[in-house]
């Protein structure tokens, strides 16, 4: 007997990934390839769906390639995605009617804020889960509408068709076929999040026409079989790429929680069955849903800017000519020297929402060089985690022992310690750094039978890292209180027109 | 005396040119100075671009100096990078192994761990990334020895009674791994503890750090005292995959 295996495909922010993973869990081949940014406007981000899919068919056969296997030793694929990033295309054609708008992208900053003057709009979050913000797909979808000519005409004849990025790939893969996931469908505001399907009153709000939305599914199940990219073989599962991560990192029961740490990094809690009534800047959301079984919830808390901070130091500042050696520059130097970044470059996510901050540089003296600048650039990331911890634990009065940890990010000694400092928990990176994809291999696995059930997953998770507390109490409490004070120094920046 | 190779030459006249003038050069400057093609000189710049010996600035398209070229005597790739890369690899290499991995690069003349993966069996273990370890009774440290220009180590100290301490010794054990292309310690460090370790190679196959396993000897070694061929080859294809992934040539 030849052995099987399943592949993952994470469709993120920067690149698109296929990854081979074998039955114990570990990564066998991974093919990458990036996709360009566009930034027409300062606040717009926009992505080529067609340049992505065409990644996906480039990458399929190139990943078998790797892997030494044949495309029929493949049991399933799963999907993660980058949530929230919404595209609208042509039903006969096949062609995007304009870029993809990226979960980054503010432009609805304006339509958010009319809209939530609107009766109506308290009524939406209770029944989406989510705070009215530009960060989710409704208003994204509301904005295209809007800006398209005869768009909303065509939507409401059900000529286009919109979706986010795992509708839009199983859309290509099985050439037709139109649905999303409930963990996807959970960050657009069009869903009811306790019934899991699409709300009437949520899609009159915005002016959605219901002809162009896809078919809600659970998340593990079936999606069809593919046609394209990988011929003949089953899509298992989808999931947003952060609920993969919580599946991947075996989060299955209430009370456990994992953070991801990539372009934004996002703290997600397991809730169980339950929708717990989010406070504190938290959102609430699905985490994942069995096929035939009640759904599983979660608390997320998202920072927006953590490795972006550092491509932006790369890139923008070049101060550095490669991301990992941030920590070569942050390690010349003993501390920050007194300065803090505080990275509201698009406004602040949990657990403020302040979408009008903008960043700062605070504590800067002729002391500074560029190594407490790096220091402060990881710091930020350290004590954003911080904030974050602290609404999950005031909100679900449960104290937090211990952090999972996983995400490019992780490969950084000295932020998983300053994480540590700061959390005063240890830190805990599993011996799979890639947990959104293996989430998705997982699910995908799951729904055709290749791994039998939860427990059978769980005995795969092992530790490969951890990180324990060191900090002195009183210097975290200052260095604490000085991060908060930078912090509200980013406030009220972007002043209403 | 052999031939010379008409390219090195040409590419050493466009550094010399690079380091001696007022900063950045274009292209025509270049191959005008030169007497050289447009296509030929634009081929040659674009190969020191990519081992990072020449840089091309984003605006101008101009040409100057790289950064990997003005660190070429200190450390090739660094270590924060090297980690970064690798740890994708480390982490499969960790599972299939059952065992501890651990990365090294050498470091003012000893083993530097830049990287640990714990062994997988969920004990109690302490990250000991920073650590260093002698160059010539660790299977990282022989690896990195074994392909460095240079002779042999002097002083080599005793740590248990198997530590190779004679330099002829330790010079034919090193032979045998550039021969074999991995190395193994068994018990020339710790009593009871065992090692196997790869080369990790960069671009044009130069090697920059080391991927190991280690454990008990019970579990590492065969009842003669051999690492077991399975943990051999898993560790070699780590450090392969690795190579491939930092630019280095299949071989």
């Amino acid at each position: 007997m030849t052995e099987s295996y399943v592949v993952a495909i994470d469709q993120g922010t920067t690149s698109t990934r296929c990854i081979v993973f074998d039955r114990r869990g570990q990564l066998v081949s991974l093919a990458q390839q990036e996709h360009k940014q566009h930034f027409p406007k300062p606040g717009w981000v926009e992505h080529d769906a067609m340049e992505i899919w065409r990644n996906v068919e480039r990458l399929a056969p190139r990943v078998l390639r790797r892997a030494g296997i044949t495309i029929d030793q493949v049991a399933a694929v799963g999907i993660a995605n980058q949530r929230e990033t919404t595209v609208i295309w042509d039903r006969v054609t096949g062609i995007p009617v304009g870029h993809a708008i990226i979960w980054q992208d503010t432009r609805t900053d304006a339509l958010v804020h009319s809209l939530g003057a609107l009766p109506g709009a308290a009524a939406v979050s209770d029944i989406s889960g989510l705070p009215l913000a530009t960060y989710f797909s409704g208003p994204r979808l509301r904005w295209m509408l809007d800006h398209t000519p005869g768009l909303q005409q065509r939507a409401e004849r059900g000529e286009v068709l919109c979706g986010t990025m795992e509708t839009w790939l199983i859309w290509n893969m099985t050439r037709g076929s139109h649905v999303t996931d409930v963990t996807n469908a959970s960050r657009t505001m069009l869903l009811d999040v306790h019934e899991l399907d699409w709300s009437a009153e949520a899609l009159d709000f915005f002016g959605i026409p219901r002809a162009m939305l896809p078919e809600v599914r659970a998340s593990i199940g079936a999606f069809g079989t593919a046609s394209e990219a990988f011929p003949g073989v089953r899509i298992g599962a989808a999931l947003g790429d952060q609920q993969a991560a919580l599946f991947g990192q075996t989060c299955f029961t209430s009370g456990e929680a994992k953070c991801t740490y990539g372009t934004g990094s996002f703290l997600l809690l397991n809730t169980g069955t339950e929708l717990v009534k989010p406070g504190h800047g938290l959102i609430g959301t699905v985490a994942y849903q069995v096929a035939g079984e009640s759904a599983c919830y979660a608390l997320e808390g998202s920072i927006a800017m953590t490795g972006s901070l550092v491509q932006w130091f790369r890139d923008q500042l070049e101060l550095i000519s490669s991301a990992p050696e941030i920590e070569t520059l942050a390690r010349t130097v003993a501390d920050n020297g007194g300065c803090y970044i505080v990275p509201a470059f698009s406004g602040l996510y949990a657990p403020h929402w302040r979408s009008e901050a903008r960043g700062v540089i605070v504590g800067l003296t002729s002391y500074i060089t560029k190594g407490h600048l790096a220091r402060a650039v990881l710091e930020a990331t350290a004590w954003q985690t911080r904030e974050v911890v602290d609404a999950m634990n005031a909100t679900s009065g449960l104290a937090l022992k211990t952090l999972k940890v996983d995400g490019g990010m992780t490969a950084d000694n000295l932020l998983m310690q300053m994480i540590a400092d700061v959390l005063d928990v240890p830190v805990v990176r599993p011996l799979a750094v890639e947990t959104v994809s293996l989430g998705a291999a997982y699910a995908a696995g799951l729904a055709v039978g290749y791994w039998p059930d939860l427990d059978g997953l769980r005995r795969n998770w092992h530790i490969a890292g951890q990180w324990m507390p060191a900090m002195d109490p009183a210097l975290r409490d200052t260095e604490y209180a000085n991060w908060q004070r930078a912090v509200q120094r980013t406030f009220d920046w972007i002043q209403p027109a | 005396m052999p031939g010379t190779v008409q390219s090195i030459e040409r590419a050493a006249a466009i550094l010399r040119m690079l380091a001696g003038g007022r900063g950045r050069l274009g292209l025509s400057e270049i191959a005008r100075s030169l007497d050289l093609a447009k296509g030929t000189t634009h081929g040659i710049l674009r190969t020191l671009q990519g081992v990072g010996f020449v840089e091309q600035d984003r605006g101008s398209g101009q040409y100057q100096l790289g950064a990997a070229l003005l660190h070429l005597g200190t450390s090739y790739l660094d270590i924060n990078e090297l980690r970064s890369r690798s740890i994708n690899w480390a982490d499969p290499l960790a599972a299939r192994s059952g065992e501890a991995v651990r990365i090294g690069t050498v470091l003012e003349g000893q083993a530097l761990v830049v990287h640990h993966v714990f062994r997988p069996d969920d004990t109690f273990q302490t990250l000991d990334v920073g650590a260093l370890l002698p160059l010539h009774a660790t299977a990282l440290g022989k690896v990195l020895i074994a392909y460095r220009a240079g002779p042999v180590p002097a002083d080599l100290p005793a740590y248990t009674r198997k530590t190779l301490t004679a330099p002829r010794e330790l010079a034919a054990a090193l032979d045998q791994v550039r021969e074999h292309g991995w190395a193994a310690d068994v018990e020339e460090f710790t009593l009871g503890q065992a090692a196997v370790a790869a080369p990790i190679r960069g671009y044009g196959g130069l090697v920059i750090g080391a991927i190991g396993v280690s454990g008990q000897v019970e579990r590492i070694c065969d009842s003669h005292y051999h690492p077991h061929p399975h943990l051999v080859t898993s560790v070699r294809d780590a450090a392969r995959a690795i190579s491939r992934d930092l630019g280095a040539a299949r071989r």
